[in-house]
């Protein structure tokens, strides 16, 4: 058995992965905004977990990831989303997912189809934790997905995230972790992206009264049509 | 040491007939003290059924043999499933002879003539509970056995002594599978024994009941059969539970001493486990009926990620 020949550390490091996979699916199941952002926060947070444990197992520069991980995504950004969503009244908001079981189901697909990609991949790696790499893709693709499903704006952006999530994930997993610097490039990109998806949130919602993004293809405002 | 051993499935028979309203008291226990009441004595479920069984029997006029017979045939599934669950010891005879895909039809036998009885008499509620039950079991049903592959995929065995010997073996080891076939089956469990977020075992409000429903026109002795058979199934499910994820202190010999600490263990195991029970219902609201479809496909997608963890995660490279 593979699993039984690796330490403590790396065993709890494979539970955590798996819980993120979870946690993707079920932000692509919740359909509450404000309990949507709680998620992505939780996400966040097994994230540093999972970073900081990889850490304790020997890669120590990985402290400085798991700590920025923990303050920009599990904290930070989920406040600012969060502080976004109040200003622009969607507490409440509850989104209709359309096919809910059937999206559930491709994202089940999506994970068996990046396992069947990445195999050939992860025979090349040498670290104990490579079958994380093809969670990693798993949590980048259900990512995608939530992109593609959701017609809220703030959802969207929180699938983007998550997007990137996944890559450092898989950064973690299969390299412990890419150098410091660009780390640091890719976690700031990360905040200035939220910053100014927050300044997109405002105009969208100033120039077409909605977040609802399927509205951006018309021309017209909605109430001019019939 | 055969003969031994068939007396242990006897003994484990009649520990699981005694303990079920025992584990159902302290669950009632735990609830009414976390409510800020006194709560029955240990031993009232015991009093209620000893007074069912005292009961003259009636049965409407309307009703059929089917009526009759289902109790015993609920009873009677439901004991034999209890046998197949290793409780205080994994050298279990009838453990060996029957795997836990007949457990789960065991379940099912039981569940097909809960909701005949139900349709039977041909009053409202009892359809309406029926198809109720018929809908979260056939939304429960294919989760349980995907956690149970699950877990049979570790193992190689769909045996459930082999799955625990195994957990036994390999000590302690932290597979992603597992806590996701947990959670799955901790789901399921809460659906197939009508606790608190889908049917709630206390009320006999018309809207919402789904157990009660249908065995509404019992008295005497049936009823007293069913609500046993409940709470068979309420030990049933907390004993797979803890004893499959565990599986330590359960004897692995058949001695007095192991079987001794094998009982300590799992009356230990499921008075936490009922605890949690407790907490979980007090803390929670029952659901709309309408959700429970949601509920299960989480449970679903809960055996689902387990069996995908399994392959992607664990499995040899």
């Amino acid at each position: 058995m593979n699993l039984a020949q690796l330490s403590l550390l790396d065993q709890a490091v494979f539970v955590l992965a798996a819980l993120i996979l979870f946690l993707s699916f079920t932000l692509l199941a919740q359909s509450r905004l404000v309990a949507g952002i709680h998620v992505f926060a939780w996400q966040g947070a097994v994230l540093a977990g999972a970073t900081a444990l990889v850490a304790v197992n020997g890669a120590h520069h990985l402290f400085i990831s798991a700590g920025l991980t923990l303050l920009l995504k599990a904290l930070l950004i989920p406040w600012m989303l969060h502080q976004q969503v109040r200003k622009l009244e969607l507490e409440r908001h509850v989104e209709t997912l359309p096919h809910a079981a059937l999206v559930l189901m491709g994202g089940a697909a999506l994970v068996i189809f990046s396992y069947w990609v990445v195999v050939p991949i992860e025979r090349l790696e040498l670290l104990e934790t490579r079958n994380i790499i093809s969670l990693s893709l798993a949590v980048i693709l259900l990512g995608l997905l939530i992109m593609v499903t959701r017609r809220q704006a703030v959802t969207q952006v929180i699938g983007f995230m998550s997007m990137e999530n996944g890559l450092f994930m898989a950064a973690v997993a299969a390299t412990h972790g890419m150098p410091l610097v660009v780390e640091l490039g890719v976690a700031f990109d990360v905040l200035v992206a939220a910053v100014l998806f927050g300044v997109f949130f405002l105009h969208i919602s100033e120039s077409i009264d909605s977040l609802d993004t399927d509205r951006l293809n018309r021309l017209a405002a909605p109430e001019d049509e019939e | 040491m055969t003969v031994n051993a068939w007396l242990q499935v006897l003994l484990q028979s009649v520990l699981f007939l005694l303990g079920a309203p025992l584990l159902v008291a302290w669950v009632r226990r735990v609830k009414a003290r976390l409510q800020n009441r006194r709560g029955a004595s240990w031993i009232q479920p015991y009093r209620d059924l000893y007074k069912l069984f005292g009961k003259e029997t009636l049965v409407a006029h309307t009703a059929s043999g089917v009526f009759r017979a289902a109790p015993y045939m609920v009873f009677a599934s439901t004991l034999l499933a209890c046998t197949v669950v290793p409780l205080i010891t994994v050298r279990l005879p009838s453990a060996a002879v029957a795997d836990v895909i007949v457990l789960v039809g065991f379940l099912a036998l039981g569940r097909f003539f809960l909701a005949l009885a139900g349709m039977d008499v041909g009053t409202a509620f009892g359809g309406m509970g029926s198809s109720r039950e018929m809908l979260i079991s056939a939304l429960a049903e294919p989760a349980m056995l995907l956690a149970v592959f699950t877990l049979a995929m570790t193992a190689h065995s769909t045996n459930l002594a082999s799955v625990i010997d195994h957990q036994l073996i390999s000590g302690l080891i932290l597979r992603p599978s597992y806590l996701f076939a947990l959670m799955s089956l901790v789901l399921v469990a809460v659906a197939e024994t009508g606790r608190i977020p889908i049917d709630n075992p206390t009320t006999h409000l018309e809207l919402t009941m789904i157990h009660e429903a249908m065995i509404l026109e019992y008295s005497g002795r049936h009823l007293a059969l069913m609500e046993w058979a409940a709470q068979l199934k309420l030990m049933l499910y907390g004993v797979l539970i803890v004893n499959v994820f565990l599986p330590w202190g359960i004897g692995t010999q058949l001695t007095l001493p192991a079987l001794a600490t094998g009982l300590l263990f799992v009356i230990g195991k499921l008075l936490l486990l009922g605890v949690i029970l407790a907490v979980a219902e007090t803390g929670l609201a029952k659901m709309r009926l309408f959700r429970a479809p949601a509920f299960l496909n989480l449970a679903l997608l809960l055996a689902l990620l387990g069996l995908l963890s399994h392959v992607i995660l664990e499995a040899a490279a």
